[in-house]
């Protein structure tokens, strides 16, 4: 049952990231990119990781791509005025998007990734209570440390946001 | 997963759904024969005794006008937005405790479709959704007022979402749970939590207001700026559909402070009711009677407070709202600590 989900919802994400890529229109674009964040929101429910599930529904569905959205609709995007990249720049994003795909399959393969499906060790971590746990008692410094470089992270963007700095 | 399970659940689900539109519905009635009386005047007193009927002359109205869908809007997408729009507003329902459980033929029959224990991030996760059906509709319409309206609706609800995180925040502190059926168990009788949390309450309240799109913040359908907002291309039902889905948004909110702060299903004296059916009956009316006071305050504000102008709106949410709420936070874990421990 959850195994042929899991196919299923993968064909889905898939089906959708490439649609991302090849949509003309950059609103239809973000479209798809919110359903491929949805299907990967339900592949962490087959993970019975629901905490996760949830904040990635509501910061990336609902915070992220809406800011996106907000900020295509703005553009007025159309052959014309879209940017030409030079090609030097073309060719260094095809390698390291390369480079990255070489990294990824090299860690699938290292982790022994053939017909037996990954178990769990703990199925429960994932469940709110369990992760508040874990998070607050065996990783609390790195847990606040991340918190303080999202909070300088923060204190960035609203100093470049601002218009004169003085 | 037996059978009758799923019987159960498909009844439950029927009728909330039926619920929520028929209250949608005469919530409409209600918003204009109160808008009446709030100006020395009758209100809609035609079709059927008191106007009863109106509701359904709008409906058969709606759905009977011509469609328009305009040249050069993308046709997907601008079915899609309506289409959106009503789908939040229906699904938030589910996580929704209606009453305690009853017994009924030998079986232990829960009135909340799903318990799930992240109960108050689902809400929050459908909520942040909502604005896609507004940000959709409003771009497909190929119409410069309509993007407006959409724009300023997605910065809306994305400011207002951060003061009304926060304020839950300091109730989950105090209730240490995120399942909205432990919430509600835990305010038995009047225990409720608008007593510990009166400040967390009234931000959340506004912060409603502000993502059900309502009067004084209902920019996104400003009509002096911007003849009618988002869903100014649209016609037929699906214009109805924008605004029936905002009645619905209404009642769900409703039903979500009520439960969250205002004891959900409880009641005064419940302990002493011995026979569970009654008393669980009782608490469904209960939690019903608590909805409708909450709506008809949603319609008291829309015809009493003018509407604020949008950078008065992005203060009150930014400069004060998000602020307090912090500042609840700290105060119910002083309290906490001081108190309770």
């Amino acid at each position: 049952m959850s195994h042929s989900l899991f196919y299923l919802l993968s064909f889905i994400t898939l089906f959708f990231a490439l649609l991302v890529v090849f949509a003309k229109n950059p609103i239809h674009s973000a479209l798809y990119m919110v359903m491929t964040f949805f299907a990967i929101t339900c592949q962490y429910l087959i993970l019975n990781a629901q905490f996760l599930a949830i904040v990635n529904f509501i910061v990336y569905m609902g915070a992220i791509m809406v800011l996106i959205l907000f900020s295509i609709m703005f553009l007025n995007l159309n052959q014309a005025t879209e940017p030409q990249k030079s090609s030097l720049l073309k060719f260094a994003g095809v390698i390291s998007a390369g480079l990255l795909m070489l990294t990824l399959v090299g860690a699938i393969l290292k982790t022994g990734g053939g017909d037996v499906p990954f178990e769990l060790i703990k199925p429960d971590i994932g469940l709110v209570k369990n992760l508040g746990k874990v998070l607050f008692n065996e990783f609390l410094l790195p847990f606040e440390i991340a918190s303080v470089l999202l909070l300088s992270a923060m204190v960035g963007a609203v100093l470049l946001a601002k218009k004169d700095i003085n | 997963m037996d059978i009758a399970f799923i019987i159960e659940k498909l009844i439950l689900i029927s009728a909330i759904l039926g619920i929520s539109l028929v209250i949608a519905m005469y919530t409409t009635l209600a918003e204009r024969k109160f808008a009446g009386f709030f100006q020395d005047r009758v209100g809609p007193n035609r079709a059927g005794p008191w106007g009863l009927l109106q509701p359904l002359a709008d409906g058969v109205k709606l759905f009977t006008k011509e469609e328009i869908i305009p040249t050069h809007a993308s046709t997907f997408l601008f079915v899609l937005g309506p289409s959106l729009s009503m789908f939040t507003a229906c699904i938030t329902t589910a996580v929704i405790p209606w009453g305690q459980d009853l017994f009924l033929f030998g079986r232990q029959v829960s009135l909340q479709v799903a318990d799930i224990n992240v109960g108050v991030l689902y809400v929050f996760g459908v909520v942040s959704l909502g604005v896609y059906g507004v940000m959709i509709g409003g771009w497909a319409s190929n119409n410069k007022f309509s993007l407006l309206a959409a724009v300023r609706s997605a910065s809306q609800n994305i400011s207002y979402e951060i003061a009304m995180g926060l304020s839950i925040i300091a109730l989950l502190m105090m209730t240490g749970t995120l399942s909205l059926r432990e919430i509600s168990e835990q305010q038995a009788g009047m225990n409720w939590n608008v007593f510990y949390q009166p400040l967390g309450f009234l931000i959340f309240m506004i912060c409603s207001f502000a993502e059900t799109n309502r009067t004084p913040f209902d920019l996104p359908e400003c009509e002096t700026e911007l003849v009618g907002g988002h869903h100014t291309e649209y016609s037929s039902m699906k214009l109805g559909f924008y605004l029936f889905a905002e009645y619905i948004n209404m009642f769900v909110s409703s039903a979500i402070m009520a439960s969250l702060y205002f004891g959900g299903y409880n009641y005064p004296f419940m302990h002493l009711i011995s026979n569970p059916n009654l008393a669980a009956l009782i608490g469904v009316a209960a939690f019903f009677t608590k909805i409708l006071l909450f709506i008809f305050f949603f319609i008291w504000v829309r015809w009493t407070v003018p509407r604020f102008r949008y950078d008065q709106l992005m203060k009150l949410g930014w400069k004060v709202l998000i602020p307090l709420a912090i500042v609840n936070i700290a105060l119910t874990g002083v309290g906490i600590l001081i108190f309770w421990k």
